[in-house]
């Protein structure tokens, strides 16, 4: 879709309205909490599934990280990878699985050279997905912390080392 | 105690061998389509004896075989040392946690976390995915349970298990800057030891290594480099049209192809060994991992011809001596007869 496209190829700009939206659901949080997260939730979320649908083919797995992702949707990756992308490539740079579509994290990788503010978060771990927010509004779980909490062995890697 | 034997993690044969500095040697086996625990046996035997460990594949190319843990039991049940593959495309997080477990206390003592080939590679392409995890979220859940002695819940292990943690790394494929980066990612999560993809194009691979040592990962990883042969221009042709992430360049399909039928198996043989010789050299190199699939004789030739056994301390390899040889095929064959 060139209209996509046309988005995607500006990551910069990307990720300066996601900084922005972020400021702004956080200046907005105390009136959320005062309507209450749950109705929140349904008020939020077809317009973040339609927005995020249309602009990063979102899959709603409830815990966005877009912008540690070069501004594109890990969860497109067929594989469902978070962390960077399989072995499979193909030479022309397209996908194992799907032949027709460029490697999700071959293009997460060059938009995320653009970008000054996040682009350095390709590099962080990120801990397995919590299967249980998928189809809830990532905003929402972004302002209660959930979209944040890792299961209770996932332990950082200071306190790994400090045993090993 | 000694230095080495104090600083191991894992009490793994390949730990030891890598630790010590000497140039290892891994297999990969051929997982056969049987019941039959002698076909293991069969298969490992032309391999344990150059090898330092066997790798156990987690239905490659998403073709099932014998499991992986299964192999891995009963290689260990005739003193081999094997390496278990665990994909994460067929098991969710409890059932890979439940087999790390039981594989460590059937004396398993190498696991190579992988992402897995997807379905679609294979001859079940209707099957579902699982891909709970991803190879680096496997690789720290491994290592939470060896160093911290408790599940990804927080829950306690009576017992840890004593776990060489491995993973892959694919330097052929693109996006190639981010290959050296993704490595560092994947010893952060906790790889000790890697194993490449096949390395067909020596070029590509020295600068990836450039950039590993330039980031000082080769220091904090033991990498082994993935090889094998190829039979035949045609096998090369399907492999890296048809096996996902294989990149095989053309004047080594040329240089097949302009080799007589007869002698093409030959040829290939000497590519692979031409490759380990020149890859022996770079710094950072600490072993190569052999991928001989349906050709699996040809290994113990292979590495005995890139000279790679003579500079082996006989001593500590796990060469079996002619009793313990004949042992293990007795046992093989009892295996087979009791089943
Ligand atoms: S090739 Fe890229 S998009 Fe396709 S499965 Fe692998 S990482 Fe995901």
């Amino acid at each position: 879709m060139s209209v996509r496209n046309w988005i995607h190829n500006r990551p910069h700009a990307l990720e300066i309205v996601y900084q922005f939206t972020e400021w702004v659901f956080y200046r907005l949080d105390p009136l959320f909490a005062r309507i209450g997260y749950d109705r929140t939730d349904r008020l939020i979320r077809p317009a973040e599934e339609l927005g995020k649908k249309l602009t990063f083919d979102c899959r709603m797995c409830g815990q966005c990280i877009l912008h540690s992702t070069g501004m594109t949707c890990p969860m497109t990756c067929p594989k469902n990878l978070r962390n960077g992308p399989c072995g499979g490539v193909r030479s022309n740079g397209h996908c194992e699985v799907k032949p027709e579509m460029k490697c999700v994290w071959g293009e997460a990788y060059e938009r995320s050279l653009d970008m000054s503010v996040y682009g350095h978060e390709m590099t962080m771990l990120q801990p397995p997905v919590n299967r249980r927010l998928e189809g809830t509004s990532a905003w929402v779980n972004m302002l209660t912390g959930v979209d944040k909490e890792v299961p209770e062995g996932w332990v950082s890697v200071e306190e790994l080392s400090a045993t090993a | 105690m000694t230095d080495t034997q104090r600083r191991m993690k894992s009490g793994s044969r390949l730990e030891r061998v890598l630790r010590s500095g000497r140039f290892a040697v891994t297999a990969e086996l051929n997982p056969p389509d049987s019941a039959d625990p002698g076909a293991v046996y069969d298969a490992a035997l032309v391999l344990a004896e150059v090898a330092d460990a066997i790798n156990a594949t987690d239905a490659s190319g998403a073709n099932v075989h014998m499991s992986s843990v299964a192999i891995c039991a009963l290689l260990t049940r005739a003193g081999y040392e094997p390496v278990l593959q665990i994909a994460c495309r067929d098991r969710n997080r409890i059932a890979i946690q439940g087999d790390l477990l039981g594989a460590a206390a059937m004396g398993v003592r190498n696991v190579l976390c992988l992402t897995g080939d997807d379905v679609t590679a294979g001859d079940q392409p209707q099957a579902k995915r699982a891909f709970d995890f991803d190879s680096i979220q496997l690789l720290r859940t491994a290592r939470i349970m060896r160093d911290k002695g408790m599940f990804l819940s927080g829950r306690r292990l009576d017992v840890r298990p004593k776990l060489f943690l491995g993973a892959a790394s694919n330097p052929f494929v693109q996006p190639y800057d981010w290959r050296p980066k993704r490595l560092a990612k994947k010893i952060e999560a906790g790889a000790d030891f890697i194993q490449t993809q096949y390395c067909f194009d020596v070029p590509r691979f020295q600068k990836f290594m450039q950039q590993v040592r330039d980031m000082g990962l080769h220091k904090r990883v033991y990498i082994l480099v993935g090889v094998g042969p190829l039979r035949s221009d045609r096998a090369a042709e399907f492999i890296r049209t048809k096996v996902p992430g294989v990149e095989i360049p053309d004047e080594i399909v040329e240089r097949l192809r302009k080799t007589p039928t007869e002698k093409k198996q030959e040829e290939g043989k000497r590519i692979c060994i031409e490759i380990i010789q020149q890859v022996r050299e770079i710094e950072g190199v600490a072993g190569v991992h052999v991928m001989a699939y349906r050709q699996e004789e040809l290994v113990a030739d292979i590495i005995e011809e890139a000279r790679l056994l003579p500079r082996r301390k006989r001593q500590d390899v796990p060469r079996k001596t002619e009793g313990e040889q004949e042992m293990l095929e007795q046992r093989a064959s009892t295996a087979r007869t009791e089943q």
